[in-house]
């Protein structure tokens, strides 16, 4: 593929972080704005690196590969270093960086107790190698190298800077994880010596992987499935998530819903469904019916929540059972919605995370039946807020509605093959959902923003005591992190376009074993 | 039996000097060497300069590492001496050139230990380079009688220094609890080697692999079956496992750390040599014995290992759980072509498993001598007090639980690669069960890391650790090791590639 010479961009972007960690052990840890213009800089500077890769991006030709750089890794083991965008990895890519990004201005005055600023940054920049590195990975080894280096960094940020349960829920979201992934491993393995042992290179597999036996194929879905749907996370391995968010600090929940969640659901659309198409139609239908009964599920459990982060944690499930739903109809349209979906969700469940986090440094509580009356007391905070709430019920004309609504749509009419009463239950029973998730968010937001400020916290917060104090309405830090993402909702959803143009010539190669 | 095989030498035709390969020999002539020139040393200086016998001991190793090196680049392949008895092919020099640099490293976490501890340095120096040399020897070894002669030679200087700390009841126990149990092995591993020759009428391995094929009758497994479930006691195989933990804990720890690295691997070393030498045509034999073994290895090492408050203990059964996961490429070894997959998937696993074991007990030690203490609650806070330990350690916790891109999961992926590649049913249910107990281990190498990340200092005392400079140097060799091996697994499993093993399936 000669599209374009620059295929040092990619690997630039993914390893300048790593540079930057390397920096900042060399800063001594005393000297907090240092180490923290050091980790702004870099990630800004990674930013540059994935704008300029979107400037050099050919969008005529979205469905290809492009930026590919191939060289010699693990020989022995046939596994190169082999990386590349398409439309698909290229949105997803772009949201890694934009969200380090804006995760770091946010983290310039809210480092979470106990504190430790330069480790705290340098795991921030940690993940956002892992995040991007498994967006761009063309070989399952390389895929799986990045998809494990996210761990750990999340382990301690959890572990370190979360709430009072912080071990448990660490513990909780890496056993699950691993438990996925070491499956995967083998599932990987297995494909690997049923294609003749040649090559981890998804292209190769994707060639070679349709003549692999249907029960043999079967059986490697199976692993990859596991692994991939933990990650999701997809009902019934969604228990490590709830507690997770709750635990994290803001800038880990952020970072989990807004990036780490779709490192599962890119697997199914990268890897499982291209190579394994077979299998991959053998499933669907038992991923629609975990995706609708998360939908459910997830519904119902913020029905239940007294904990704001928690809520948003519950429909962080509900919205990842749409996208699932999008990508088990195997067409066409069900894959443009769910990778639409996956950056939309990215974006507005990160920005309800941070009105979250926010939240709870202000009143320091998150429990919704103490909170009230927001937007009298911090009318922007409020309305901030209620914005995050329509874009994620998926208000037509913001971003979360192109993901959500042709999701639904997309399985009155799923791929040949599959069958279709079956699909259009799910479909009803999606439609279900989200009237459901508008019954549960515009609750949320109507307990927490409107009436009277709770006794507790009311008073004069101008002279900076009484009950009131501290609560003080937006930031400049936070207008600075939540601006581009606010924008970004809106444009999307205006401008939906922006994204299916490049997503979807790409979405027809992963599909192109369905006759897509 | 020895004047038996002693009338076999005398009569057989008459007595020609063999022509002795000195290069091929020269690791071991310096290691012997160095032995000599020690307890020379030890015996005509003053108290106040027994300090030099540290160096002189690191000296000679380095030493025994330059022939290796010489050997290797050398392009005569592979050389046999003594009627093809003692082979220098690429398996063995790799696995010398693991034993002589662990011995190095040994050395590093030993040297202050010992001067604080009031111990026999001459003494401990001189059992650690016979013990080596011993394993040297053992990587060579293709005839029942060095290979028994190797094993003893390595083993006997360390059940003495398991208990060096003389006037210490648990270190004595580790001692008594290692020597009974091993020579119990030892016992049995003859027997079974008695039988052989019985069966072959040689004790060179070659020739046994001759003799051992074709239709299994009784003798023939009972034989095999002894001479692995020998080895298995020195690798610390579930059900044989038994002296590990108390020896592991009880020993000094930097003999634990050299138990737990060295002579584990040079268990292996002759449990290879002797399966893909001397049985190869009897893999129906021995791969359900190493199947049950490396199950249960791994799953009772993993389980105990959670149950453990010792930092130490807690890596007894952490190295008895690695133990089975190096074993479970063996599991599938007779199968088609997957020899040499599995072959590689040890040896690579060897290697960096020293690396990142060694690493660990360096941090052992170097935290100990602050807190005098061997619970894992006492690494509670370290990383706010002593960063860089606890940075270390993480990686290799993390690289021990497999996590990439550090050593250890180079070392996982090539053992579940070769046991996939087999294709069969068996290599696929023991991948499986490697899988699940990848996560169980997580638990207590997460245990660790929570303790250092996550946890208060328990008696909040944070003054600074002070680490000895030998062990910085140890600590900075073996992160270097482990995330080099991690990040560019070309370099190890290169290693393991070249490892092919002279007559290895009769090749």
């Amino acid at each position: 593929m000669d599209l374009s010479d620059n295929n040092w961009v990619l690997s630039v972007g993914t390893f300048l972080p790593l540079l930057g960690v390397l920096v900042m052990l060399f800063v001594p840890k005393a000297q907090e704005t240092t180490t923290k213009s050091v980790a702004l800089l870099t990630s800004v500077a990674t930013l540059g690196v994935g704008i300029y890769t979107l400037t050099q991006f050919n969008f005529d030709q979205a469905g290809k590969m492009q930026f590919v750089a191939e060289t010699n890794w693990i020989s022995v083991l046939k596994s190169t270093y082999f990386v590349g965008v398409d439309g698909i990895s290229l949105p997803l890519y772009l949201l890694s960086m934009v969200i380090t990004l804006l995760v770091m201005i946010y983290s310039w005055n809210h480092v979470p107790a106990p504190g430790n600023t330069k480790a705290f940054f340098a795991l921030m920049l940690i993940l956002q190698t892992g995040m991007a590195g498994t967006f761009i990975a063309r070989d399952l080894i390389l895929f799986f190298v990045f998809f494990e280096l996210v761990l750990l960094p999340m382990y301690f940020m959890i572990g370190v800077w979360g709430g009072e349960h912080r071990q448990y829920a660490s513990l909780k979201f890496f056993l699950y994880t691993m438990f996925g992934s070491a499956l995967m491993l083998v599932a990987f393995l297995a494909l690997f010596f049923k294609t003749g042992a040649e090559s981890f290179s998804i292209p190769f597999l994707i060639e070679q992987g349709a003549g692999i036996s249907r029960s043999a194929q079967i059986w490697i879905f199976g692993g990859m499935f596991v692994g991939f749907a933990v990650k999701v996370p997809m009902f019934p391995f969604h228990t490590w998530l709830p507690d997770a968010h709750t635990q994290a600090p803001t800038q880990g929940s952020v970072i989990l819903a807004a990036v780490l969640l779709k490192l599962g659901t890119y697997g199914f659309v990268r890897i499982a469904i291209p190579i394994l198409p077979v299998a991959a139609e053998e499933w669907a239908p038992w991923i629609g019916l975990l995706a609708v009964v998360g939908i459910i599920y997830g519904a119902l459990g913020c029905l239940a929540q007294t904990d704001m982060k928690r809520l948003i944690a519950f429909s962080s499930v509900a919205h990842m059972g749409f996208v699932m739903l999008g990508i088990s109809t195997l067409t066409p349209f069900g894959v443009n919605a769910a990778v639409f979906g996956m950056v939309a969700h990215g974006l507005i469940t990160g920005m309800l995370f941070f009105v979250a986090g926010s939240v709870k440094e202000r009143y320091h509580t998150l429990e919704i039946s103490r909170l009230s009356g927001m937007l009298k007391q911090m009318p922007r905070m409020g309305w901030i807020m209620g914005f995050c709430v329509m874009a994620s019920l998926g208000l037509p004309g913001l971003a979360g509605f192109w993901g959500e609504f042709p999701a639904i749509l997309s399985a009155y009419q799923p791929a040949a093959g599959l069958s279709e009463v079956t699909f259009r239950i799910y479909m009803v029973i999606a439609a279900i959902g989200t009237v459901l998730a508008a019954a549960y968010l515009l609750w949320l937001f109507q307990r927490t923003a409107f009436g009277e400020p709770a006794a507790e916290f009311s008073g004069d917060n101008n002279e900076g005591h009484g009950k009131g104090k501290g609560i003080h309405d937006v930031n400049i830090f936070e207008w600075m992190a939540w601006t581009p993402l606010l924008a970004a909702i809106l444009v999307l959803g205006i401008f939906p376009n922006l994204l299916f143009k490049i997503i979807d010539p790409a979405v027809a190669g992963v599909l192109s074993a369905f006759g897509g | 039996m020895f004047a038996a095989l002693f009338s076999v030498f005398v009569t057989a035709a008459d007595w020609v000097s063999p022509s002795i390969d000195y290069h091929a020999l020269a690791p071991e002539i310096i290691l012997a060497g160095g032995v000599v020139v020690v307890l020379l040393l030890d015996l005509f200086t003053s108290e106040n300069n027994k300090w030099m016998l540290g160096p002189v001991t690191s000296f000679t190793l380095l030493g025994s590492f330059i022939p290796i090196l010489t050997l290797a680049l050398s392009d005569s392949g592979t050389r046999s001496l003594f009627d093809g008895r003692y082979v220098v092919d690429n398996f063995s020099l790799t696995m010398k050139g693991l034993f002589v640099l662990a011995g190095y490293l040994v050395v590093l976490l030993s040297s202050d230990y010992l001067r604080e501890g009031d111990f026999y340095e001459g003494e401990y120096w001189i059992l650690m380079l016979s013990s080596l040399l011993g394993m040297v020897m053992m990587a060579s070894s293709r005839d029942l009688v060095s290979i028994f002669v190797s094993l003893e030679f390595l083993s006997i200087p360390a059940y003495m220094m398991a208990a060096w700390r003389k006037r210490d009841l648990r270190s004595n126990e580790a001692g008594v609890k290692y020597f009974l149990l091993g020579v119990f092995a030892s016992a049995l591993m003859l027997y079974g080697m008695s039988l052989l020759y019985g069966i072959s009428n040689s004790t060179l391995l070659t020739d046994i692999g001759k003799y051992v094929s074709g239709e299994m009758s009784a003798v023939r497994a009972v034989a095999i079956l002894f001479v692995v479930v020998g080895f298995a006691f020195k690798i610390s195989a579930v059900p044989f496992h038994t002296w590990a933990p108390d020896t592991y804990e009880g020993a000094p720890t930097p003999v634990t750390a050299f138990l737990s690295v060295a002579s584990k691997a040079a268990g292996f070393v002759a449990l290879l040599t002797v399966v893909y030498v001397g049985f190869p045509n009897a893999s129906e034999v021995w791969q359900p014995v190493f199947w049950i073994f490396a199950a249960l290895t791994m799953t009772v090492g993993n389980v105990m290992a959670l149950r453990q408050t010792n930092i130490v203990r807690m890596l007894a059964y952490s190295s008895i759980s690695q133990g089975g996961f190096i074993l479970m490429p063996l599991a599938i070894a007779g199968e088609g072509d997957s020899a040499g997959a599995a072959l590689r998937a040890v040896v690579t696993y060897l290697l960096v498993y020293a690396a990142t074991n060694l690493g660990v007990f360096a941090v052992v030690i170097a935290v100990s001598h602050k807190t005098r203490s061997g619970a894992i609650s006492s690494y509670g806070g370290l990383f706010s007090y002593a960063p860089g330990l606890a940075i270390v350690m993480t990686i290799f916790m993390a690289s021990l639980a497999g996590i990439p891109p550090l050593g250890g999961w180079i070392g996982k992926f090539g053992s579940f690669q070769a046991l996939v590649s087999a294709g069969t049913t068996w290599g696929y249910a023991l991948a499986v069960i490697g899988a699940v107990n990848t996560v169980i281990a997580f638990g207590y190498y997460g245990n660790v890391m929570r303790e250092m990340w996550m946890r208060p200092v328990p008696d909040g005392d944070t003054t600074h650790v002070v680490v000895p400079s030998a062990i910085t140097v140890a600590l900075g060799l073996t992160t270097f090791a482990t995330l080099l091996m991690g990040i560019l697994p070309g370099l190890v499993l290169h290693f393991g590639d070249l490892a092919n093993l002279a007559g290895a399936f009769g090749g």
